[in-house]
């Protein structure tokens, strides 16, 4: 019989500044953690996908910091869906059998990286003739897109930084903490317009790690109070669209792989208590909230409008303040967002619990393609 | 005096882009191909395949795309990298019959919101390069938006 996979051990260090620290040693600080919470050593684990797209090899690099047992590691890059795909990895190799526990890490150290985009080196520069390859104008133009077809307005979706950043007020390991009024969101500096510098997540320093294990595993080392099962796992890349990839097709990969995480889980967009999805810029908030089936078509609007996607609402979403405020290390964000998922299904999240949290989702999309769902319940 | 029979082609302007074609006189125009098993088009000139129907390189042809189209979605770039001139409109436009193009909208009225409105009819010119040259000293020629009604 098919075995259940779950994660028994997960961490996300304090994302923020570490100018003094190198990747390897964020990376092994969050391992360790993970590993401690697992109640396992680095001699326990059998295999590592890890994951960086600023450092190669580090998976090596972290572990030549916490041991080097001499395993199997897998260095992964797949943009901002890296942390996540790291997770789908070891979840794959656990289900085929070969591996029944296992490390994955997600480390980014980007500070002083700049605004991030550019077009591929060629033989002159050409940001602003062709347009802009900047993350805030490539998103702006998918969110106007959006609006063309939904009515959405700017001001829906400065609402939904104001919402996350309030989260975040009560996630000590956020980045920003602060509470931003709609006046403040909409009166920040405008780098893309709609998009003002409050509708945009912030790069930071981060890593985040998780222990995954095989059901028989966790039996066997008694780890079912902690443990939480991974009940979908599913990745997609951007099908054939007439646009992509002059412009990013964000939607539809979401789109994929939500429907078949859905269906491994045998779960509808109802049974769903909350969700960690990637706004990375906050108008794409809305179109997830469509992408993953959280409302109808062209219902995202109301979603932000009426606060069904606040602590307390129908579907709570980044209850953790989202990548809006938590910051956004590329490669650490996907474990992250499981991170928080974890917290709220043991109970553990504090004054911004989910009351009552059952089952709970995470999402990230890198451009490119990339996108991953992943759905979890408490053991 | 040179005889402009003999200009060689390596003191044109090159085209920035590989759906910019220039040809012997110096006079660019849009290149781009379609899929006639599918009917898909791309804004290239050296696709391998068809990214829809997966028909190899013998099924796409190449054709001259219109210099019009709709405005899909636009974007003002207030902040850019540095030495990059803002403000400045980012656009992708569908261009009749297709494909869909990304590029700079520019002589909008102003830089307002209203300035660059989704469904509006937009025309392609090209344009030096903004001056940029690659380290040979070549110039290049670039596609522009500008709006029909302008």
């Amino acid at each position: 019989m098919s075995q259940d996979i779950y994660i028994v051990g997960i961490h996300m260090i304090d994302f923020g500044r570490y100018p003094h620290r190198t990747p390897a040693q964020l990376g092994a600080q969050a391992a360790l953690e993970a590993l401690d919470e697992a109640d396992v050593t680095i001699h326990d684990i059998q295999a590592v996908f890890s994951g960086s797209n600023y450092t190669t090899m580090i998976g090596q690099r972290i572990l030549q910091q916490i041991g080097q047992t001499g395993v199997q590691i897998i260095n992964l890059v797949n943009a901002c869906s890296t942390g996540a795909s790291a997770v789908r990895m070891a979840y794959t190799a656990i289900k085929a059998g070969e591996f029944d526990t296992v490390l994955c890490v997600g480390v980014e150290q980007m500070t002083g990286l700049g605004m991030l985009g550019g077009a591929a080196p060629g033989a002159i520069p050409t940001e602003g003739i062709l347009g802009s390859a900047t993350m805030p104008a490539v998103f702006g133009e998918s969110g106007i897109e959006y609006a063309a077809r939904t009515g959405a307005t700017q001001a829906d979706f400065a609402q939904v930084a104001v919402k996350n950043h309030h989260n975040a007020t009560m996630n000590p390991k956020a980045f920003l903490r602060k509470e931003t009024p709609l006046d403040m969101v909409l009166g920040a500096e405008t780098i893309a317009w709609p998009l003002t510098k409050l509708m945009c997540s912030v790069n930071v320093d981060g890593a985040a790690a998780a222990v995954i294990m095989s059901e028989e595993k966790v039996k066997q080392r008694g780890l079912m109070d902690r443990a939480i099962r991974i009940r979908g796992s599913a990745m997609a890349s951007a099908p054939w669209q007439e646009r992509d990839p002059i412009m990013h097709d964000v939607n539809g990969p979401t789109r994929l792989a939500a429907e078949k995480a859905y269906a491994m889980a045998g779960l509808e967009p109802r049974d769903i208590d909350l969700v960690e999805l990637h706004d990375c810029f906050a108008s794409v908030e809305l179109q997830h909230y469509e992408n993953l089936g959280l409302c109808g078509e062209g219902e995202g609007v109301r979603l932000i409008r009426d606060g069904s996607t606040e602590i307390g609402g129908a579907i709570p979403v980044n209850v953790s303040g989202g990548l809006l405020s938590k910051g956004h290390p590329i490669a650490a964000t996907g474990i992250a967002n499981m991170y928080e998922i974890a917290q709220h299904l043991r109970g553990h999240a504090g004054e911004r619990q989910v009351d009552g949290a059952k089952i709970g989702m995470t999402h990230v999309v890198g451009l490119g393609t990339s996108a991953a769902v992943h759905i979890f319940e408490k053991a | 005096m040179r005889d402009p029979f003999m200009t060689s082609i390596t003191d044109l302007p090159r085209p920035a882009f590989p759906f910019i074609t220039i040809d012997d006189r110096g006079r660019p125009d849009l290149v781009a191909q379609r899929c006639t098993a599918c009917g898909s088009t791309y804004a290239d000139s050296q696709r391998v395949a068809c990214a829809r129907c997966g028909a190899r390189e013998a099924a796409l042809e190449t054709f001259t795309p219109a210099h019009e189209g709709t405005l899909h979605s636009a974007v003002i770039v207030r902040r850019g990298f540095p030495g990059v001139e803002v403000p400045f409109v980012s656009a992708v436009v569908d261009l009749d019959g297709g494909p869909t193009l990304k590029g700079t909208l520019r002589g909008t009225r102003g830089f307002e919101p209203e300035d660059v409105a989704t469904g509006q009819r937009v025309r392609v010119c090209f344009d030096d390069a903004l001056g940029r040259k690659d380290k040979e000293g070549n110039s290049y020629v670039a596609h522009y938006f500008e709006p029909v009604s302008a």
